[in-house]
C-alpha cells in the first residue's frame, strides 16, 4: 500500500513540473499561430490559468459560500437570518472563547514585540549575537503540535511533597520552599495564561529577526551624534530608535495579530479547549466536526476573517504605496 | 599626561565592561529560558520509562547516567511513528514543489506581460494571502467529499498548493519584477519565447528567491496540523506526524517517555533544515512578514 504511495508521490513530484511546462509549450503554440495582437492579450492569461483557477475553487469560492452558510442552520437547509452570529455574541460559552481570543491578542502580541525589541537591542550589542539570536529563533522552526508537548512536560504537576518532574514546578518549589505546586494548565486562573507563554516562547524569535533587521538599518552615525551630543542610552531608544523602528513595529505587529487570532493548534494538543480556554478556531473545528453545525461553524470562520479585514486592507496599502516606487 | 590618558582609558574600559554585565545576564538568561524547554524535551526522550515518571529531567545530568534508545524504539515501531514520519514526507515534498512551478509561471505573467486587470488581479493575491483557512474549510471539504478526496494524498497536495499559492505568487512576482528587463528584452529580440525565456533566464536567476520559498513552503507544511485534521480526517494510514502526536497526547496522557521521543522525531527535520540552511529560512520569514 504504501509502495503505491511512493510511486503516486515520485509521479507527482516529476510529473506536475512537466505538465507545467508540457502547457506553457503547448499554449504557446497554438497562440503563437494567431495575430500578434490576440495572442498578446491572451497568453497571460493562459499563464495565469492554472494559479486563477486554483486560488478560485480553493479560496474566492468557498469564502464566499462559507458567508452564505452562515445565515443557514446546522445542516445548511433552511435561512436564519442572524441567528447565528446573534448565538456567538450572547452564548455564554462563545463569549468565553471571545474573552480568550482578546487575551491572546493582547498578550501574545504585547509579549512577543517586547520580548523581540528587548533582546534585538541587547544581541546587538554583543560578539555572540548570532548564537544569541537562534537560541531564541529556534522555536519557530518546530511545529506547534511539538511545542505542545514541550510545554505540556514543562508544566507537568505532582502533587506537593513528591518530586517535581515539570521544570516550572521544580524550579519554583526550589527556589521557595513554601511554594505549592501548581496544575498550571487544569487551574482555570492560569490556563489561558501557561497557553499563551507557549505562543509567546514560539514566536518571539520571529518579531526578534525582524526587528533587528530593522534596527540593523537604523544609521551608526546618527546613534553616535547623538551619544556625542550627550543623550543618554535611553533618550536615545525613545527619541530615536523607536521612531524609526515604528514601521517595522507595525509589520510585526499585523503579523502576530493575524496569526494569534487563528490560534488553533497550542490549545489543541494542550487542553483541547476544556476548562475555559477554548478559542475561535477551535471552537470552529467543534463546531464542524464534533457537532455538525455547518451554520455556526461558517458564522465563527466569517467572524474570524471580519476580524482579519483591516490587517488586510493595511497590506493592500502598503503593498500600493511600495509600488509606486517601483 | 599620556600616562594619566592611558590609565583613564583603561578606566573607563572598565567602567565599559562593568556597566555592560546587566546586558550580558539578561541576555544570556534569555537564551537559558529559550533553550531549556527543548533541551528538557531532548534529554528525557533518553531516559528510561520508569525514571521519567518519578523525577525530573535534570536528575539526568547526575550520576548514574542511564540513557537509552527504548523509546525511540518503540514509537517507531508501535506508535505509527514510522508510518507518520513517511507520510510527513509523502504530503510535505509534493505539496512544497507543485506550488512553485504553478506560483512561477503565474509570477513571470505578473511581472513582465501587460494585460487589463494585471494590478487588481496582483492586489486580489495579496489579499488572498491573509484570508484565514477556516473561511475555506467546510466549501472544500463538502467538494472533496463529492470527488472522493477526502484522507487522500492527493486531496491534500491540491489544498497545500492552493492554500500556498498567494504567498508564493507574491514572493515570486516581487523578485522577477526586480530582474533587468534589458535582460528579458534581449532574449526576446533574438527570438526566445516566452516559454524559453521562463526556462532559461527567469527560473535559474530566480533560485534565492525559490530556495527560501520552498523552505518556508516545507516547513509550514511539515509544521502543519489543521489542514491534515480536516481534510486527511484523522484515518491512522495517511496522519502525518503532527496529528499521530496529537492523538498520542490524548490517549497516553502522562506517558512522557514515548511522547517527548515522538515529539523530537516530528521535530528533527525542522532543526536539520533550521542549522543547515538558516539563512534561507530567515530570509524566507523576512519575506513572509505578511504570510497568514
Amino acid at each position: 500500500m504504501h509502495v503505491n504511495y511512493f510511486v503516486i508521490a515520485v509521479l507527482a513530484i516529476a510529473l506536475i513540473p512537466l505538465i507545467i511546462w508540457a502547457y506553457l509549450i503547448l499554449t504557446e503554440l497554438i497562440v503563437s499561430r494567431t495575430s500578434r495582437k490576440l495572442s498578446r492579450n491572451l497568453r497571460p492569461w493562459l499563464w495565469l490559468l492554472p494559479t486563477l483557477s486554483l486560488l478560485f475553487v480553493f479560496l474566492v469560492y468557498p469564502a464566499l459560500n462559507t458567508v452564505y452558510l452562515s445565515f443557514l442552520d446546522a445542516k445548511s437547509a433552511n435561512f436564519v437570518g442572524f441567528a447565528n452570529y446573534r448565538y456567538i455574541f450572547t452564548d455564554p460559552n462563545m463569549l468565553i472563547v471571545l474573552r480568550n481570543n482578546l487575551l491572546w491578542l493582547v498578550l501574545f502580541t504585547l509579549f512577543c514585540l517586547f520580548f523581540g525589541l528587548l533582546i534585538a537591542l541587547l544581541a546587538d550589542r554583543v560578539k555572540y549575537e548570532s548564537v544569541a539570536k537562534a537560541f531564541v529563533f529556534l522555536p519557530m522552526a518546530i511545529s506547534f503540535v511539538a511545542a505542545g508537548v514541550i510545554w505540556k512536560f514543562m508544566y507537568e504537576f505532582r502533587p506537593a511533597g513528591s518530586p517535581q518532574i515539570g521544570t516550572v514546578n521544580a524550579f519554583l518549589t526550589a527556589i521557595n520552599p513554601s511554594f505549592e505546586p501548581k496544575a498550571w494548565l487544569f487551574d482555570r486562573s492560569t490556563n489561558n495564561l501557561a497557553l499563551i507563554i507557549v505562543g509567546i516562547w514560539m514566536w518571539t524569535g520571529f518579531a526578534m529577526v525582524i526587528l533587528s533587521a530593522g534596527l540593523k538599518g537604523i544609521s551608526e552615525d546618527l546613534l553616535e551624534a547623538a551619544r556625542i551630543d550627550g543623550a543618554g542610552e535611553f533618550t536615545i531608544f525613545f527619541k530615536i530608535i523607536l521612531p524609526l523602528l515604528l514601521p517595522t513595529i507595525t509589520v510585526v505587529a499585523t503579523t502576530l495579530i493575524i496569526n494569534v487570532l487563528k490560534v488553533f493548534d497550542i490549545v489543541y494538543v494542550m487542553t483541547n479547549g476544556n476548562l475555559g480556554t477554548e478559542v475561535i478556531a477551535n471552537r470552529m473545528y467543534k463546531e464542524m466536526f464534533n457537532y455538525r453545525n455547518y451554520g455556526r461553524a461558517s458564522a465563527i470562520a466569517t467572524l474570524l476573517l471580519l476580524a482579519i479585514i483591516p490587517v488586510m486592507v493595511m497590506n493592500i496599502k502598503r503593498f500600493n504605496a511600495e509600488g509606486s516606487h517601483e | 599626561m599620556s600616562r594619566s590618558r592611558s590609565i583613564n582609558s583603561q578606566e573607563s574600559r572598565y567602567k565599559k565592561a562593568l556597566a555592560s554585565i546587566p546586558l550580558h545576564l539578561v541576555l544570556i538568561l534569555a537564551c537559558v529560558v529559550w533553550m531549556v524547554p527543548s533541551v528538557g524535551l531532548f534529554i528525557s526522550s533518553f531516559r528510561p520509562k520508569n525514571l521519567i515518571a518519578i523525577s525530573g529531567w535534570w536528575e539526568a545530568l547526575k550520576s548514574p547516567f542511564s540513557f537509552t534508545l527504548d523509546n525511540y524504539i518503540h514509537v517507531i515501531s508501535q506508535g505509527n511513528m514510522g508510518r507518520s514520519f513517511i507520510n510527513s514526507l509523502l504530503i510535505a515534498v509534493p505539496s512544497t514543489i507543485i506550488p512553485i512551478f504553478i506560483a512561477a509561471a503565474a509570477a513571470y505573467a505578473f511581472a513582465w506581460m501587460r494585460f487589463p486587470l494585471r494590478k487588481t488581479l496582483f492586489l486580489l493575491v495579496v489579499a488572498l494571502i491573509v484570508v484565514p483557512l477556516q473561511m475555506t474549510m467546510i466549501p472544500v471539504l463538502r467538494i472533496f467529499n463529492a470527488l472522493g478526496f477526502t484522507g487522500s494524498f492527493a486531496g491534500i497536495w491540491l489544498a497545500h498548493t492552493a492554500y500556498g499559492l498567494p504567498f508564493a505568487v507574491y514572493l515570486l512576482r516581487n523578485f522577477i519584477a526586480q530582474l533587468p528587463g534589458s535582460m528579458i528584452e534581449s532574449a526576446e529580440i533574438d527570438g526566445a519565447s516566452h516559454p524559453l525565456i521562463f526556462l532559461r533566464l527567469i527560473l535559474p536567476t530566480s533560485i534565492p528567491a525559490i530556495s527560501s520559498l520552498a523552505i518556508f513552503q516545507f516547513m509550514w507544511v511539515w509544521n502543519d496540523l489543521l489542514i491534515a485534521l480536516v481534510y486527511l480526517g484523522g484515518t491512522p494510514d495517511v496522519a502525518p506526524m503532527t496529528v499521530t502526536i496529537g492523538n498520542l497526547v490524548n490517549s497516553y496522557g502522562g506517558g512522557w517517555e514515548y511522547l517527548t521521543a515522538a515529539a523530537f522525531i516530528s521535530m528533527a527535520l525542522p532543526l536539520v533544515v533550521f542549522f543547515g540552511l538558516q539563512q534561507y529560512f530567515v530570509k524566507g520569514v523576512l519575506a513572509g512578514s505578511v504570510k497568514e
